[in-house]
């Protein structure tokens, strides 16, 4: 993986990465955390410091219900040991660490990319249906269309970097953005950007072209 | 590294050693409970986790059953899952962490930790019938493994957690537990936890500095 931890400077909120080790995240928003902690240390470390919250709270809880049964799990170990072949192969190129990777085919080369217009593409993820995730491609130099929208959207880069209001961020840098943000990202200019981005409500675009382009969107 | 746990053998009574070497067939007698280490140390899972990992000892893993599974199973049914379903995953997330005992890392994670992510995946495939995206493995080579005080450290931050949690107001507690059983979603969660995760955030992300390092 071609990362320096320590230059990412935009990270998951604490509050996204509670949710996250508690599995309170929809499946778009865990593949933004999943992904972005792959490239980024601190945030492991934040991850990690919440799983063992979890586990106090695993280990202090009351039960009062049958213990689960021991030779029938032995049994299942035994079967799982019988159909134990070779480890999965690995997937993950230089631009798309693991867990994305898995999303679209194991490379960048299998992405299915759609025209959205203004030289911008893009390929929606299958996720489940309470937010949505898709793969931004935008050429360098170029805007996207003005947004603003309802609930969280997470915006990761993979490849490139843009600027907007908020700042610049190159790989490995998430924008966490909520309602109050309208923002336009601008890729910068000699390389072409490629972003991860999840939403939890459909955007709504400000500009009278944008508008004829959402439905492009698919979401 | 703490792959001799010999330690645990001179923590049984001399005639429960006896049985084990004598006839080890009995282990999975009743009075083989005694092996269960007192609650709560957690270096005593750790060991045992890596005997279980290094010979696939049946007597360990019992050990690590008869502490964590009905807990697990506990877990999922707060979680929404009813009895016959968190049975069955209760089995598989035990049957996980004997297959994936490898993968355990004592200088980031308590047992309970480790059991806990386990616990939760499974349960996330369960309930809401979707995979959890997870990040990439990070593991320690064979060659470098991590050292038996950072081991010790860590493990004794985290029962320092465990008992921070217990100290804290009754709502406090209740409320995050809500969020790690599920009952409350993403925009409900605030991290705002009241515990001192300070010092364990130090030492883990210190573990993760060292394992890079070791990657290199």
């Amino acid at each position: 993986m071609t990362r320096n931890t320590t230059t990412i400077e935009h990270h998951l909120t604490p509050a996204l990465l509670m949710a996250y080790s508690a599995g309170a995240l929809p499946e778009a928003f865990s593949l933004v955390a999943a992904t972005h902690i792959s490239m980024c240390d601190h945030c492991r470390a934040e991850l990690e410091t919440y799983d063992t919250v979890g586990g106090a709270i695993l280990d202090t809880v009351e039960s009062d219900t049958e213990t689960p049964d021991f030779a029938k799990t032995m049994a299942r170990i035994a079967r799982a040991d019988a159909a134990r072949n070779a480890p999965p192969t690995r997937l993950a190129d230089d631009v798309l660490p693991a867990p994305l990777a898995s999303y679209v085919g194991g490379s960048l080369d299998n992405v299915k990319w759609r025209k959205v217009g203004g030289g911008v593409k893009q390929a929606i993820l299958s996720t489940d249906r309470d937010a949505s995730a898709r793969l931004l491609y935008i050429p360098a130099g170029t805007a996207v269309p003005d947004h603003g929208h309802r609930g969280i959207e997470l915006t990761l880069v993979l490849q490139g970097a843009f600027r907007d209001e908020d700042g610049r961020f190159a790989r490995g840098d998430l924008e966490v953005a909520d309602e109050s943000v309208d923002h336009t990202p601008v890729a910068d200019e000699g390389e072409d950007c490629i972003c991860l981005a999840a939403t939890d409500a459909p955007l709504r675009f400000s500009g009278m072209l944008p508008r004829l382009a959402q439905p492009f969107f698919q979401i | 590294m703490l792959r001799d746990v010999s330690t645990l053998d001179s923590q049984l009574p001399t005639e429960e050693r006896a049985v084990r070497r004598v006839a080890p067939v009995q282990v999975r007698a009743p009075e083989r409970h005694v092996m269960t280490p007192p609650t709560g140390d957690a270096a005593d899972w750790v060991a045992l986790v890596q005997k279980l990992r290094d010979t696939r000892d049946e007597a360990a893993f019992r050990a690590l059953f008869d502490h964590f599974a009905p807990r697990v199973k506990a877990y999922l049914m707060k979680s929404g899952a009813d009895a016959s379903m968190a049975e069955e995953c209760a089995q598989d997330v035990m049957a996980t962490l004997w297959h994936k005992a490898h993968q355990f890392d004592p200088t980031r994670a308590s047992v309970a930790t480790w059991v806990y992510t386990i616990a939760r995946n499974r349960r996330i495939d369960m309930l809401r019938k979707q995979r959890r995206p997870e990040p990439e493995e990070l593991a320690w080579g064979p060659e470098a493994e991590p050292e038996p005080d950072e081991v010790v450290g860590l493990q004794q931050e985290s029962l320092k957690l465990g008992r921070a949690m217990a100290a804290l107001p009754e709502k406090q507690r209740e409320l995050i537990q809500k969020a790690y059983f599920g009952e409350l979603s993403h925009s409900e969660i605030a991290a705002e936890t009241g515990l001192p995760l300070g010092t364990i955030k130090s030492r883990i992300r210190l573990a993760l500095e060292r394992l890079r390092h070791a990657m290199t």
